[in-house]
């Protein structure tokens, strides 16, 4: 033991391996409860890694900029797990390709939908308009959702803001929602996802079926673009 | 195993010079997904490409390890975000309840959607 008790903590809070440590295992223990309980919308591991560890952070009064030089290297593989959705497209190319069409127009109407809907909402509560013009990118991936905003002018920490809430909410909701409606074809269900809550959503798709993963990483993509080119449209024209 | 992680890397790679280079409005690692998708492809049609990470299940086998734990990944921007979670201070409940609303109408149009394309087409089909 060290003469200072403080000595070993001032340490480990200088390195990255602590909050390595304090992501993967809470990581491992939300994972394992939601498969306990079969992988119930509510038990969603992202979800509750994200308040838990943000509660120990601010117990330890750690700053964001600590954690971060830990968890980068979790962050780090979002990139190469995104080109790793090459592989789940590629085996399942033949549905892929037999729903092309359908594909097309859901991200066509769903694209439009996910502007809008935030869009004319935030219009009707009155709020003010740096606030609409950073929450109308929140269906598309964190990266480019706030490179849209900040070539609005908006605010991109509240657009990131907004991503992860909106993709939070998409990931809890789905399942229920589709259950409620009656609606068992994964395709559909897989594809909705990924456009409405971007890579958390195709998380929780890959939890439930392997199909909804595939059209959910399609869709997640298809809408990164198709709403970088729509969202300054939509708000040149919804917008006085 | 890590010839399979330097095909993903070498994609993400090309993907990001790409997207920097023409200035497209979508993230690289996008793009190294088509690049790799285009070369598995590949793959099949020309044998000579089936080496390296391209035979057996190399580059298949280190993606699908990639993609089984997605939501982990997730994570450390997610802690950010609670972090920032005053930001919301002033208009917070209602941009929840405007987020949620407007995940709930995307998830519904978005899927029926799907389901009347996909049935028109069946249909459009069935008829010769």
């Amino acid at each position: 033991m060290s003469e200072n008790p403080f000595s070993l903590w001032v340490y480990l809070s200088q390195s990255p391996l602590l909050w390595l440590t304090v992501t993967l295992s809470t990581y491992a223990i939300a994972d394992g409860v939601s498969l306990a309980t079969h992988r119930h919308p509510f038990a969603n591991p992202v979800l509750h890694s994200m308040w838990i560890i943000g509660v120990l952070l601010l117990l330890t009064g750690t700053s964001y900029t600590t954690y971060f030089a830990g968890a980068q290297f979790v962050h780090f593989l979002l990139g190469p797990a995104t080109v790793a959705l090459a592989v789940p497209l590629y085996e399942n190319r033949k549905v892929v390709a037999a729903a092309i069409l359908p594909m097309l127009a859901a991200l066509v109407v769903g694209s439009v939908t996910a502007i809008v809907s935030v869009v004319a909402l935030a219009e009707v509560a009155g709020l003010p308009r740096a606030v609409i013009l950073s929450l109308a990118p929140k269906s598309v991936t964190a990266g480019v959702a706030m490179g849209i905003s900040e070539s609005l002018r908006a605010d991109p920490s509240l657009t990131a803001v907004s991503v992860v809430l909106t993709g939070i909410m998409g990931a809890v909701i789905v399942t229920p929602l589709m259950n409620r409606t009656g609606i068992i074809d994964f395709r559909a269900r897989g594809f909705a996802v990924g456009l409405a809550a971007h890579g958390i959503g195709t998380a929780r798709a890959f939890q439930v079926d392997a199909v909804a993963g595939v059209f959910a990483g399609i869709a997640m993509s298809l809408n990164a673009l198709v709403t970088s080119l729509l969202v300054p449209l939509a708000v040149t024209l919804l917008m006085r | 195993m890590i010839a399979s992680l330097s095909l993903i890397l070498l994609c993400q790679l090309a993907g990001e010079i790409i997207v920097r280079g023409l200035r497209l409005p979508m993230p690289g690692p996008v793009i190294g997904l088509l690049l790799l998708l285009l070369i598995l492809l590949a793959r099949d049609r020309f044998a000579f490409l089936a080496r390296g990470p391209l035979q057996g299940d190399g580059v298949e086998g280190a993606s699908r390890g990639l993609l089984a734990h997605l939501s982990l990944l997730f994570i450390p921007a997610g802690v950010g975000v609670v972090q920032k979670l005053d930001l919301l201070a002033e208009h917070g409940i209602a941009i929840i309840g405007i987020l949620a609303v407007s995940v709930v109408v995307t998830l519904l149009v978005t899927v029926a959607t799907f389901l009347v394309a996909s049935r028109l087409m069946a249909r459009g089909q069935g008829k010769p």
